[in-house]
């Protein structure tokens, strides 16, 4: 169970859409190195923009091996636009929008909308606000990239997926061993 | 086809210049008509499979789906046939092959060489709105 960077899916229209959270906490390591107190500083722990680029590109990576079953292995090829107008603090709620917006035997291009849910009781505790959009291009990976020899096992869905669909009510989609 | 949806060649042009500025972040005045993708805008294999995703999208019209197949627009797989290429050089039956998929391709300058890892070098701006001006007129 590591490199999981989705708690739950909660959404999945076939081959579509699909929506993913992830609940941050302050118990999660890195936080706490991004960033440390010092210079006078408080500590200010916020999520780093990769982390939010890599939990959308698991929520799309999904949406794109569920489209054949987690049978190709899909990989992430490009980020084609990321853009975040917000930060993501410990306490709050991350939640991915992927849409599909082309699928092929080469691979795959999404779009998508990362929204947060505020913490405290304020005016828009509880809803979600859009916080940044990202776009990716997945790539089919074959049985050799740029001549590089590809494992024969699906190393892209692993048994923690199965957890994940698990907990989504989406047990037909469950990985084939 | 209404006369309203036939694009000109400075339309295609126009829409190729866009597709390949955001695929690539590349700057307008880069993109010129002999500029090579990989060598001078420094396209990499996946940004291929961009450009492909983007040029569907863009000639697409309701009536007409723009669709490019693997292999169509740039070379693939060149080395999984061995008749096709041998010791990295392409064969004459390989070069024949490009000419008669790729008309969009201008090889003349690559009948010495033959390099097979050069192929991508010799696709430019030029041979891409050529491939959409041909696919376009059906």
């Amino acid at each position: 169970m590591r490199w999981l960077w989705i708690d739950q899916i909660i959404e999945l229209e076939p081959r579509k859409r699909l929506v993913a959270i992830k609940n941050v906490s302050l118990a999660e390591e890195y936080l706490h190195d991004h960033f440390p107190p010092g210079d006078g500083r408080e500590a200010l722990p916020v999520v780093p923009a990769s982390l939010l680029i890599e939990g959308m590109a698991q929520t799309a990576g999904i949406l794109v091996g569920s489209a054949s079953n987690f049978s190709h292995k899909v990989i992430l090829a490009k980020i084609v636009t990321a853009r975040f107008d917000h930060e993501v603090f410990p306490g709050q709620t991350v939640r991915y929008e992927a849409r599909l917006e082309r699928l092929d035997s080469a691979g795959a291009s999404t779009t998508g909308t990362v929204s947060y849910r505020p913490s405290g009781s304020g005016a828009s505790a509880g809803s979600w606000l859009e916080l940044g959009s990202v776009s990716l291009l997945f790539s089919h990976v074959g049985k050799s990239l740029s001549g590089l020899a590809v494992p024969e096992h699906n190393f892209v869905f692993g048994e923690h997926l199965n957890v994940l669909l698990q907990t989504a009510g989406l047990e037909d989609l469950k990985l084939k061993k | 086809m209404p006369e309203s949806v036939v694009m000109t060649r400075e339309e295609i042009y126009s829409n190729v210049r866009e597709v390949l500025e955001e695929a690539l972040g590349v700057d307008e005045d880069e993109v010129t008509l002999d500029a090579s993708l990989t060598a001078d805008l420094q396209a990499e294999s996946i940004d291929f499979l961009d450009i492909v995703f983007r040029l569907e999208k863009t000639f697409s019209t309701p009536d007409r789906a723009f669709k490019v197949e693997p292999g169509e627009l740039f070379p693939e797989n060149l080395l999984e046939n061995p008749e096709w290429v041998v010791d990295a050089k392409l064969t004459d039956a390989g070069m024949n092959m490009l000419h008669e998929r790729m008309p969009h391709v201008d090889f003349s300058r690559f009948q010495e060489d033959r390099d097979v890892e050069k192929v991508a070098e010799l696709i430019t701006v030029k041979s891409i709105i050529d491939f959409v001006e041909r696919k376009l007129a059906g």
